[in-house]
């Protein structure tokens, strides 16, 4: 019940080892706040992040996490935090200029990943995307692209410490035909953490539920551990409340 | 029974003929334990080459999904060690950098460093830069496969992870091509390969199917019927994460299919299959629990097997006729219970006389051909 910082039930839930996590949410339930506290997570810790924003300038996670405690602009500054601001990102009018300004866009995540590696507080590495549906736009549709360019993303996991936190619309695949790039996602992640309304309809105190799916590899040691988890959570100014449904009063 | 399948992969091809082939079908509700199930196959394997009990002489895997660590570290548990890996097991590594995007940023920086070489520097990997390139991919495969080490010819298996990334970057004809390219060439001694079910439209793991000669479906242990998805069914949803039906089915050469199934589960960090006995299970909760002793000891059964029923002919080593009403008797093996006279007087007969048939109504209250029951008037 506490607020984030450790002990709560998404830390609980996400576990360490995920290498992948993909945050589904809908127009009902935004899962953005669950990106904002993986970031603060991924800075507090000694690491340092690269964010690709696509949805928001920022100023808005600025403000956004300077309420949870955490300074965004000195982070930066100290180029622990890279922040690529991606609204205009330039897609451009034919196919292969499209994979080229991927290839830079991956030439530049690397380039600071590795030079994170090679400098002296060589923390965890995290990628945020926010959001994969914008970046799917940026590329005019074309799917294909995205997947190469998150598949060398994920390339990076494996070869460092580094992981990678993706933001994905879910209802924009819920017809049956177009949902390649989610089912794609679904399958490459270790962690799917999905927000959603609450089943039962509104409440004033509970703003939605989480599922956390740790689908886990076997590489590691925890998989006797529980790996469906659903709880409520409560967004606050500065932070986000977990809690097991029926637990609060 | 996953045995089964492996032993088939083991044993290859015969002269003139394809190379067995394994495809192994997984769905997301069950993804973590259809990935398993390919290592595990593929440790299998590679464990019968090392002890020389296979006709391949090694294995070739072509990792896309995951880096060609996952599989050399699942070896390793296995009980694989270093000396058996560096001699059978050669990876195609088309995760590191399928596109050449990694090696296009180097050359533009200008930097032969050497701890940029990802992955490079193991002797059993080899990095595959362009996947597009499906003839080149081929020739890639084969090489890396004609590299083992042994006398004769040097037959090899091939792993691929997985089908599905593959034909992202590929058509299915192309791919299909390439597969049935590689079970027809001479050295291959078994190919197996992945595929995500759902992510394609439903007849393209159907031709990979046609391609096969086993098909290995990761079900999930438990359906349930409204929505995997839905927060009210969490506990179908974990149980499904940890155990799977592991469903084989293998064509014989003559064309038999075989049909079996195991249970697939995540023990620790390894992946176990359970032959569970299934049908003692059903026998057991079909009978009911009672006093007295509803089942048969072994003699009991064959003692009832050969009680002779009432009904039965019982030929005694005579062969056994039974008169059908129409034909007529053969010659010499007429009814003994028929008087000669009789039978004398009616053989000449029955040439020229005509039959009559005489029948008298018993009264008048009596329908001719009447169906109805004569016995429908007792009081009973």
């Amino acid at each position: 019940m506490e607020e984030y910082g450790g002990g709560d039930l998404l830390t609980e839930a996400m576990g360490s080892a995920a290498r992948l996590v993909v945050v589904e949410d809908c127009v009902e339930a935004p899962g953005a706040f669950v990106l904002h506290l993986l970031l603060k997570r991924a800075l507090a810790g000694g690491g340092a992040a690269a964010f690709l924003a696509l949805a928001q300038p920022f100023t808005h996670y600025d403000r956004i996490l300077r309420k949870m405690g955490c300074n965004l602009s000195l982070h930066r500054r100290n180029e622990r935090l890279h922040f690529f601001e991606l609204q205009a990102f330039p897609g451009g009018a034919r196919d292969g200029a499209i994979a080229d300004s991927f290839v830079r866009l991956y030439s530049e995540i690397q380039r600071v990943a590795e030079a994170t590696r090679s400098g002296e507080n060589a923390g965890q590495f995290t990628i945020v995307i926010d959001d994969v549906s914008l970046l799917e736009v940026a590329a005019h549709g074309s799917i294909d692209n995205v997947l190469d360019f998150l598949h060398y993303c994920v390339t990076l996991t494996s070869e460092m410490n580094c992981s990678l936190v993706i933001l994905v619309h879910e209802d924009i695949y819920a017809g049956e035909e177009n949902n390649g790039l989610l089912l794609h996602l679904r399958h490459i992640a270790d962690l799917v953490v999905k927000a959603a309304p609450l089943s039962t309809g509104l409440a004033a105190d509970v703003h939605g539920q989480l599922s956390v799916v740790n689908k886990g590899t076997f590489s590691e040691q925890r998989a006797k551990a529980q790996k469906v988890w659903n709880f409520h959570f409560k967004v606050k100014e500065n932070g986000a409340d977990f809690f097991y449904p029926g637990s609060r009063h | 029974m996953a045995e089964a399948a492996v032993r088939y992969l083991r044993d290859g091809r015969l002269d003139g003929e394809h190379a067995p082939a394994l495809s192994v079908e997984g769905s997301l509700q069950c993804c973590p334990l259809a990935a398993g199930a390919m290592l595990h196959v593929a440790a299998a394997l590679t464990s019968q080459a090392a002890a020389g009990k296979a006709q391949a002489r090694g294995l070739v895997v072509v990792a896309f999904d995951r880096s060609p660590e996952v599989y050399l570290e699942f070896m390793r548990r296995r009980g694989l060690d270093a000396n058996y890996l560096n001699r059978c097991v050669r990876i195609l590594d088309c995760y590191s950098d399928p596109l050449g995007w990694k090696q296009k940023i180097q050359n533009q920086q200008h930097q032969e460093n050497s701890t940029k070489q990802f992955s490079t520097n193991k002797e059993n990997v080899a990095v595959f830069r362009n996947v597009k390139d499906v003839k080149k991919l081929m020739y890639s495969i084969t090489e890396l496969g004609g590299g083992f080490e042994g006398e004769g010819k040097k037959h090899f298996s091939i792993a691929v992870d997985s089908v599905s990334t593959m034909l992202r970057h590929a058509s299915v004809p192309s791919i299909s091509g390439l597969i049935s390219n590689l079970r027809s060439h001479e050295q291959v001694s078994s190919i197996f390969w992945l595929i995500h079910s759902d992510l394609h439209e439903p007849k393209v793991p159907r031709a990979f199917e046609c391609l096969s000669t086993m098909v290995a479906c990761v079900e999930p242990a438990l359906v349930d019927p409204v929505c995997v998805e839905s927060p009210g069914n969490m506990s179908i949803l974990e149980q499904n994460y940890s155990k799977a039906k592991f469903i084989v089915r293998l064509k014989r050469r003559n064309g038999r299919v075989k049909h079996f199934y195991e249970d697939l589960y995540i023990d620790g960090n390894d992946i176990k299959f359970d032959s569970a006995p299934v049908s003692t299970e059903v026998n057991q909760s079909l009978v009911p629990k009672v006093q007295f002793n509803l089942e048969l000891s072994e003699k009991e059964r064959t003692d009832k097997a050969n009680v002779v029923l009432p009904f039965e002919h019982q030929g005694k080593g005579e062969p056994i006729r039974i008169y059908d009403g129409r034909g007529s008797l053969l010659e010499g093996q007429r009814d003994p219970n028929l008087a000669p006279a009789l039978v004398d007087e009616i053989a000449p007969k029955s040439g020229t006389a005509k039959g009559e048939i005489h029948y008298f109504r018993d009264s008048d209250d009596e329908q001719p051909d009447s169906d109805e029951d004569p016995d429908d008037d007792l009081d009973i």
